[in-house]
């Protein structure tokens, strides 16, 4: 995911100077390319320690908060841009969050691992959770609590009164438009109040 | 290993205070360590919490055991690293040790002060530190850094002279004090005035210390900086001697009892009794926010430079909550700001302590300063 053209791609759907805010920031490597590549200014957002400190490494403003939390630190519409990558099958409240995404931002931009990917259907339909380079996971071990499709994340989007401004998939790093809920590893999503 | 040495600087000029007195002929001991470089643009000012003083880092010629209070972040290759940054630490006014206090010469009087010295606030603190900055030729501040009632003047400095800092490293401490902080204060001071020997305030010429007021200030005090599991861990219900108890009400028959009664003496030992109330009402007065109807946002509006801000999981008296309001405030201004929360088991005493992940963050930030300063960027 943390791939350099993938970051690229979501990185093409920020505008020039605009103000982000990164849920889920990690190392803060999207925030410090947004800053250098594309003008923009923001915080991210994390929870875990080594990343918060890798953050601070590069010189990329870092909010160190549980985002089951909620986000009532941060204002109504108070950023151009909210991004959720590879963050969203994380959390308890992502229904939440995906709402406060809204709220707090212009727009929202959510990525996430796409079980709808053909090789993950495949699997299951073998009676096997998959295991793949986007999914390295076991069942037993993965952190992604949320397991769903490009499609479920388009309807739960929809279902909160969201307003899906593009919607695509991304695969090894390439935009996939066509039947992305099949051909893509990753889902992605931006979308506004 | 870092040698300080204390120096003291006298101001003849009268320094107006918020209360509306005022103070002249006063001097402030202070301690420099590492060197200034060639454009003034590497100095770092430590301000220092309630019981602290100017000796921050290192030790004096001679005397073992004499390690400033925060030696473990402030020296030579440490995480405010003194080969490259210039520190500076000062003792406030009001204070006890060397800094004009309670204790001196009242120049108007020719008596000793007592309870008669003026009280001073962290807005009053900061402002005598911009005057021995001025003597000291130094403009901009690299950062200005402080913990607990040292962090809430750092965070003064930046709302007071907004130009003169470029970073504030604010750790563990609040916008001002909760209902309940106020409260312990409170009755720290009343142990102390209520104490015989303090002679309201004018114990001096009595030729005696209210020693036991002290003593159960500091009780409190040190209860409150710590937390329930890290005191649980360190005392639990150990009893002091044997394993039977002793059916006495008196003797110290716990573990912490023994402990706190331990400090409590040797705080009264070296403390000034005029200087706790000083310093606790100076805590309680600091509320950057009151003169904008309690709006923290409106008054951080003027700060203008760079914040770090950390605070402790297990620390109940300036809790996480508090630093987050701060954090949100600086949100609201569009201020850069990075924010940790640092689950330390320790209470607000982990300021003070080492902790890897505390003490890698503020080394990274402080690379990042250094970096900056030595690129000569604003």
């Amino acid at each position: 995911m943390t791939d350099r053209s993938t970051m690229e791609t979501i990185a093409r759907l920020v505008p020039q100077g605009a103000r982000v805010l990164d849920l889920g920031c990690g190392d803060g490597a999207m925030l410090a390319h947004l800053q250098a590549t594309r003008g923009c200014t923001g915080y991210g957002v994390e929870i875990d320690d080594a990343n918060v400190l890798a953050c601070v490494k590069r010189s990329v403003n870092v909010i160190q908060l549980n985002l089951d939390e909620g986000l009532s630190m941060f204002g109504d519409q108070s950023f151009d841009v909210v991004l959720q990558i590879d963050t969203l099958q994380h959390l308890r409240n992502a229904e939440v969050v995906l709402r406060e995404t809204a709220r707090v931002g212009r727009t929202g931009i959510v990525a996430f691992p796409n079980f709808g990917h053909w090789p993950n259907r495949l699997s299951v339909l073998l009676g096997r959770m998959p295991v793949t380079r986007r999914l390295p996971y076991q069942w037993y071990d993965t952190p992604n609590i949320r397991v769903g499709t490009h499609a479920d994340l388009q309807l739960l989007t929809q279902r909160n009164g969201l307003q899906i401004l593009d919607s695509f998939g991304i695969h090894n790093g390439r935009t996939v438009r066509l039947a992305p809920n099949l051909l893509a590893s990753t889902s992605v999503l931006k979308f506004s109040r | 290993m870092l040698i300080a040495k204390p120096q003291s600087m006298h101001f003849a000029a009268v320094l107006p205070l918020q209360s509306g007195a005022s103070i002249r002929d006063y001097a402030l001991s202070y301690e420099t360590y590492g060197a200034l470089n060639a454009d003034k643009s590497n100095a770092v000012l430590i301000c220092h919490a309630l019981n602290a003083s100017h000796h921050v880092a290192g030790v004096y010629e001679g005397q073992d055991k004499s390690e400033g209070w925060w030696d473990n972040m402030i020296g030579p290759g440490k995480p405010v690293d003194t080969n490259k940054l210039f520190v500076i630490g000062v003792n406030n006014l009001g204070s006890c040790f060397g800094s004009t206090g309670p204790m001196h010469v009242n120049p108007d009087t020719g008596r000793i002060y007592g309870a008669d010295f003026p009280v001073v606030t962290v807005e009053d603190w900061v402002n005598a530190q911009a005057r021995l900055l001025d003597a000291l030729g130094i403009q901009t501040l690299a950062a200005v850094m402080g913990g607990s009632l040292g962090g809430m003047q750092a965070l003064s400095w930046t709302l007071q002279h907004p130009q003169r800092v470029r970073h504030a490293v604010v750790v563990a401490s609040a916008p001002n004090l909760t209902a309940e902080n106020i409260a312990f204060n409170e009755v720290a001071r009343r142990a102390i005035a209520t104490d015989p020997d303090f002679h309201g305030g004018h114990f001096y010429e009595q030729g005696v210390i209210p020693k036991r007021g002290l003593r159960i200030a500091r009780m409190i005090g040190h209860i409150t900086y710590l937390s329930d599991d890290v005191m649980n861990e360190k005392f639990g219900r150990q009893l002091r001697e044997g394993i039977e108890l002793k059916y006495s009400t008196q003797d110290v028959e716990f573990q912490i009892e023994s402990y706190l009664r331990y400090q409590g003496d040797k705080f009264a030992e070296y403390f000034d009794a005029n200087t706790y109330l000083l310093i606790t009402r100076a805590l309680d007065y600091f509320d950057p926010a009151r003169t904008y109807n309690g709006d923290l946002s409106h008054a951080l509006a003027r700060a203008k430079c760079k914040f770090l801000l950390v605070s402790f999981t297990t620390d109940w008296r300036f809790s996480p909550q508090r630093s987050r309001e701060l954090v949100k405030a600086l949100l609201d201004n569009r201020r850069d700001v990075s924010y940790a929360e640092i689950d330390a088991p320790h209470g607000h005493d982990a300021f003070l302590l080492d902790d890897p992940r505390y003490m890698g963050l503020i080394r990274s930030y402080f690379d990042s300063i250094e970096n900056e300063a030595s690129k000569g960027q604003p």
